[in-house]
Parts: structure tokens; C-alpha cells; sequence
């Protein structure tokens, strides 16, 4: 190999043997030190010798017509390595130029940032912090009941102001435009239920019961819990999204120095409208399930006169009641919490997908939760 | 100077800016009259905009007292604060423009929400609005679909749409070429000249400070609060203080400073602000 190929691979090289009682030690440096053979510099200097009996370090710079800051990088660290040692360090021969660059280098406050680290917080203060982000949480949702319910005052009070161009599109984004995927959803349900209920139930030789079963799971419980996950997902996370952005673009701040109201303006619209759209969509999601479950009774051989007259003979009226109060509860935590989680949005790119996210869970929590309350109380109430 | 700029539309006293235990800027101090430009300036960091959204209401000062034609904005609950500043227009950096609605529906906004107004005549004085600001044309588009200059225009009409006395602009040149930013200097001109609006303005192009502003304050983030006041002019050749002196002639710490002070000097203090 060349002398000139070794020099633009190797960044240094130790002139070694030393000469017989020298106390110098001389590293040679190459004509080019940069970003392409700095990375094998660093991985000579692991090289070096460990207890170096030499007292100065010379760093012969002669050669050297080109350093970058990674070349200025791997000087500093021969520099580092010398002085750990406790040798003297000189660097000779370096240009004019380069000398400038390399003095202009704050020696301490360079090692002082490659020491120092990001602060990791313990676990008792990540701890503390999550019981705090609960708390302000918490503490959030309840206060923004409150301007909730004032900005639905001021709705209703301005009803004249009331912006029906806006209450229409919102209709469309959130019920209309989500008919298809409830319907499919719906039906494919429906098929499911239909199927897996009706093999334990063949065993008994009562198959004819899986309508029964399918019409008060969906009509109660099912259709409108899995319409409010499905508008969790679609609209609580648009919600977020929509009026996040609008956080980071300073949309909101414009409107509050207009005086005008966010809350009134974006959050009680789309409340009202998901409200009104979360019981048309679950009775859609009914009829589709229904539809659904009927094909597999029908291919069981049934009639589907025989699967309608079971379907009206279970459902009762309060049944049909029940789910949709439920649904419209839903529907109202949903928007609820996709307009504060997009409120709450703070600055920052990734800040819009974590309102995103946090809309979506968030609202599938409560979903859960609202659920939960409605079974013990319906069946103290025995409804 | 205008013979109605003597009265003070704005008056800010010893305020102190920033977030609960974080004050950025303290003792603030200065007024602004009808009719007058006012440039807030200073380096990156220094606590502008934090002052701006404090005097705009969105930021609770943490000591002193605003203002705005006489009404404290302090210590006024939230529905009196809102009818004072109703008599003030922002525009934000970046123009805060509704995305989902048209220019025209942008500046019908503010008179549909506050005004009695029929829609139609929402619309008429938008429409007037829009072609103050050079807009004609472009009523029907939506903020995405127009430039960045014609975009601050448009903020800046939705901002007088209600026929404000203050408009408080924030960096309204930025990012905007030298041309496009030297049409909207002119118009900020012409406005404050014409309607009597006192401006105050958020910037750091220094540009649009020599061609706009009448009085400035120079804010600095370590004495956090003002290090100059006075005429863009006076400023550049104040020598007496570095940091004035570099940041109007566009120079780093390392640029000698003339040793000869100009006669020009015009550095106040903040004492004797």
C-alpha cells in the first residue's frame, strides 16, 4: 500500500519504536482527516498504549492540508488521551488556519457535554408525575363540564348565531359518511354472532334461539357499543385531530381575541350533531346486524318468518329504548373527549397524534365505563 | 405626528410577562397613542410574543397593569376584558386564518359572530375589507390555496373587519419576500395614516422597522425587559450600547464598535422611558 493510500485511510499513524530514550511519543497525522476515516482514528485510539512511559505527545500536523469537524473531533480526543496520561501535549506543524479552528474549541465545555446527559427522572418521580397527569386530567375533564355546559347556555342563547352551514357539513362528516362502514360492520356482526352462537345451541337442538339471542345482544348492549367505538375511532380522533391543529395554528387563540367562545364555537356543534348521529347510526347497525344474523338463520333452514316473529317476540320496546339512550350517551362522551383531548393539544409536530391517540382511548375507556354503570343500573332498575 | 396620536390607546405599566415562576420580561413600561406605529423588537428568545399575547389578553400578566383605552384588562372580569379588547385586531405569525372556510367567510367571521349585521352585509364590508387589503378576486379561495403574502392580508383584513383602534400585528413580514413585504409595509402605512389605527408590532426584520415604525423598543432576554426606546434611526447609531448597536447594523459580537458616538444617539433608558 501506498503511502498516500495509507494516509487517506488512516487519520494517524504512532511512529513507533521510539527512539532509545526519547520521552516523546509522535503521532503522526495524515494529510486528510474527515468524516470518511474518523470513525477508524477513533478505533485506533483504543490501540494506543495503555500506560504510555513517554511524558510529551507530540502530534506531528505537518502533513495535514484538510480537517473537518470530525477530523477536529479525533484531535481532541489525542489531545484527551494525552493529558489523561498525564502527558505534555504539542501539536506541531498544524496551518495557520486550522490552528484557529482548532483553538476555537471550548475544551471544558465540550467535555462537560459529551458527559452529560439527557436527566432521566427516578421512579419515584416518574411516580409522582403520573399521579399528577392523572390528577390534572381529571381535574381538566371536570372543569371542562363546566365550560361545557356554559358555552350550550351561550348556544342556546345565540341560537340566531347559530351556524346551520356548519351544523350540515358536520352532520355529513359524521353520520352520513359513516353509514357504509356502520352498515358493514353491522351486517359482518350480525354474521359472527349468528355463527357462534348457533353451534353450542345446535347441541341442544334450539338453533331457532339464535335470533333471540342476536336481537337483545345488538338492540341492548352491542349496537351501540360498538357504533360508539366506531365513532371513537372515526370521529372522537377527527375531533382531536381538527381542532388540535387548529390549537397549534393559532386558530383558537384568534377566535378567543375575537371573543369568541372555542368551546361555543367548535365543541358544543359537534357534540350536538354526534349526539343527534350516534342513535340513527346504531339503529343502522341494528337493522345491518339483524340483516346479518338472518342469512345464517335462513341457511340453517328456517324461515325468515319464523326469525322475525322470534326477534319481535324477545324485543320489547324498552329494550329498543335502552340502546338508544345509551347510544346517545355514548355519542356525547365520545365528542366530549375528542374536543378536549384536541383542546389540550400542545406544541410540537407530534403533538396532534397523541391528542389523536389519547381521544381515541380515552373515549374507548369511557365507552366502557358508561357501560359498566348501565348494566348495575338497569338491572337495580330491572329494566 | 398626527394631531390625535396624543392620546394613549395603550398603557402598560410595570408589567411583568411570562409563565408562574418563569418571568421572561419584568417592569414593562411604555404607551402608545392613536394613530402611531409601534415596533416591538428584539433578538429571538427575548419574550415578544409573550409580551404581545399578554397585551392581547391570552396570557395573564404576572405584575403590573394594561390599558386599553383606559380600561385595565387586568383586573376586568372575563366579559368586560372581552368587550375591551373587542376594540383591538391581532394577527398572528402565522396568520391563524380558519383553514376549513373561504377568505370571505375569514372576514365575515368576526361581524356574523359580533355584529348585528344581515349576511349581506357581512358579506359587503368583508368584500370591501378584501379589497382594501388588495384581495379582490380572491374571496372564494381557501388560506391554503393562496401565498404566504396574500395570506397575511387576508389576516390582516379579518383583523380590521370590526374597525379596531389597535391592531396588534405579529411579525407580520415574515417569511415573505422583499417585495411582497414592502407591499404590506405600505399597506400597514397607509391604514395607520388613513384610519387612525395605532399599531403595534411584533418584529425583527429591520427593514419593516426603518420603513413602519415611528417609536420602538428594543427587548433583550437577559436584562428581560426593554434596553432601548426611541426612533428606529436614533437606535442604529447608538453606540453606546452594544447590543442596540449590533442588532441594528446587523453585527455579531466579534464587529468592532465605532469608537466616535454619533450625535444621533438616542438611547433612553428604561428609568427614563
Amino acid at each position: 500500500m501506498s503511502r498516500r493510500e495509507m494516509q487517506t485511510l488512516n487519520p494517524f499513524e504512532l511512529e513507533r519504536p521510539p527512539l532509545a530514550g526519547s520521552d516523546q511519543m509522535v503521532i503522526r497525522l495524515s494529510r486528510r482527516i474527515d468524516l470518511s476515516n474518523a470513525g477508524a482514528g477513533w478505533e485506533k485510539l483504543k490501540t494506543l498504549p495503555l500506560t504510555p512511559k513517554e511524558k510529551t505527545l507530540v502530534l506531528e500536523a505537518s502533513d495535514v492540508q484538510f480537517c473537518d469537524t470530525a477530523g477536529m473531533g479525533l484531535l481532541l480526543a489525542l489531545e484527551q488521551y494525552g493529558q489523561r496520561h498525564g502527558m505534555q501535549v504539542q501539536t506541531r506543524g498544524l496551518s495557520a488556519e486550522l490552528e484557529t479552528s482548532y483553538q476555537r474549541f471550548d475544551r471544558e465545555a465540550l467535555a462537560e457535554a459529551v458527559r452529560s446527559k439527557h436527566p432521566s427522572a427516578g421512579l419515584c418521580e416518574q411516580l409522582g408525575r403520573t399521579v399528577c397527569d392523572i390528577t390534572d386530567d381529571i381535574h381538566s375533564q371536570t372543569s371542562f363540564i363546566g365550560q361545557f355546559l356554559c358555552g350550550a347556555i351561550q348556544f342556546v342563547e345565540r341560537h340566531k348565531k347559530i351556524r346551520w352551514k356548519d351544523i350540515f357539513n358536520l352532520s355529513e362528516l359524521i353520520g352520513v359518511n359513516a353509514v357504509g362502514i356502520t352498515l358493514l360492520l353491522g351486517a359482518l356482526f350480525g354474521l359472527i354472532m349468528a355463527f357462534s352462537s348457533a353451534m353450542p345451541l345446535r347441541q341442544f337442538g334450539v338453533e331457532v334461539y339464535v335470533s333471540d339471542l342476536v336481537a337483545i345482544a345488538l338492540v341492548r348492549v352491542l349496537g351501540p357499543f360498538i357504533t360508539a367505538v366506531i365513532l371513537a375511532g372515526r370521529t372522537g380522533s377527527s375531533f382531536a385531530a381538527e381542532i388540535g391543529t387548529m390549537k397549534i395554528n393559532n386558530e383558537l387563540d384568534a377566535l378567543e381575541v375575537m371573543g369568541l367562545n372555542p368551546v361555543r364555537f367548535l365543541v358544543v356543534p359537534r357534540v350536538c350533531v354526534t349526539i343527534l348521529a350516534a342513535p340513527l347510526l346504531t339503529i343502522l347497525f341494528n337493522l345491518a346486524g339483524l340483516a346479518g344474523s338472518a342469512v345464517v338463520i335462513t341457511s340453517m333452514g328456517f324461515s325468515i318468518s319464523t326469525y322475525w316473529s322470534h326477534v319481535q317476540s324477545i324485543l320489547s320496546a324498552t329494550d329498543v329504548w335502552v340502546g338508544l339512550f345509551k347510544s346517545l350517551v355514548f355519542g356525547a362522551l365520545v365528542a366530549w373527549i375528542g374536543c378536549l383531548r384536541g383542546l389540550q393539544t400542545k406544541s410540537g409536530a407530534g403533538a396532534v397524534g397523541i391528542s389523536t391517540t389519547r381521544a381515541v382511548v380515552s373515549g374507548i375507556v369511557l365507552i366502557v365505563l358508561a357501560e359498566g354503570v348501565f348494566s348495575v343500573l338497569f338491572y337495580f332498575l330491572d329494566i | 405626528m398626527r394631531p390625535e396620536q396624543n392620546t394613549p390607546v395603550i398603557s402598560v405599566e410595570n408589567v411583568s410577562a411570562g409563565f408562574p415562576g418563569q418571568a421572561l420580561l419584568e417592569n414593562i413600561s411604555f404607551t402608545v397613542s392613536a394613530g402611531e406605529i409601534f415596533v416591538i423588537l428584539g433578538p429571538s428568545g427575548c419574550g415578544k410574543s409573550t409580551l404581545l399575547k399578554t397585551l392581547i389578553g391570552l396570557l395573564p400578566p404576572l405584575a403590573g397593569k394594561i390599558f386599553i383605552n383606559g380600561n385595565d384588562i387586568v383586573s376586568a372580569k372575563p366579559q368586560q376584558r372581552e368587550n375591551i379588547l373587542s376594540s383591538a385586531g391581532v394577527t398572528f405569525q402565522n396568520n391563524a386564518l380558519f383553514g376549513s372556510m373561504t377568505i370571505l367567510e375569514n372576514v365575515m367571521l368576526p361581524l356574523e359572530e359580533l355584529t348585528e349585521l344581515p349576511e349581506s352585509a357581512c358579506r359587503q364590508t368583508a368584500a370591501m375589507k378584501l379589497q382594501l387589503v388588495g384581495l379582490t378576486g380572491f374571496e372564494h379561495y381557501l388560506p391554503a390555496q393562496l401565498s404566504g403574502g396574500m395570506q397575511k392580508r387576508a389576516a390582516l383584513a379579518r383583523a380590521m373587519v370590526l374597525e379596531p383602534k389597535i391592531l396588534f400585528l405579529d411579525e407580520p413580514s415574515a417569511g415573505l419576500d422583499p417585495t411582497t413585504s414592502a407591499q404590506l409595509d405600505k399597506l400597514i402605512h397607509s391604514l395607520a395614516g388613513s384610519n387612525n389605527i395605532a399599531f403595534v408590532i411584533v418584529t425583527h426584520e429591520l427593514e419593516s422597522v426603518f420603513a413602519l415604525a415611528e417609536r420602538v423598543i428594543m427587548l433583550d432576554k437577559n436584562a428581560r425587559g426593554i434596553i432601548a426606546a426611541g426612533k428606529p434611526e436614533q437606535l442604529q447609531n447608538d453606540t453606546a450600547n452594544p447590543a442596540v448597536w449590533r442588532f441594528f447594523n446587523r453585527k455579531t459580537e466579534t464587529d468592532p464598535i465605532p469608537t466616535t458616538p454619533s450625535p444621533a444617539a438616542g438611547y433612553k433608558t428604561q428609568e427614563q422611558l
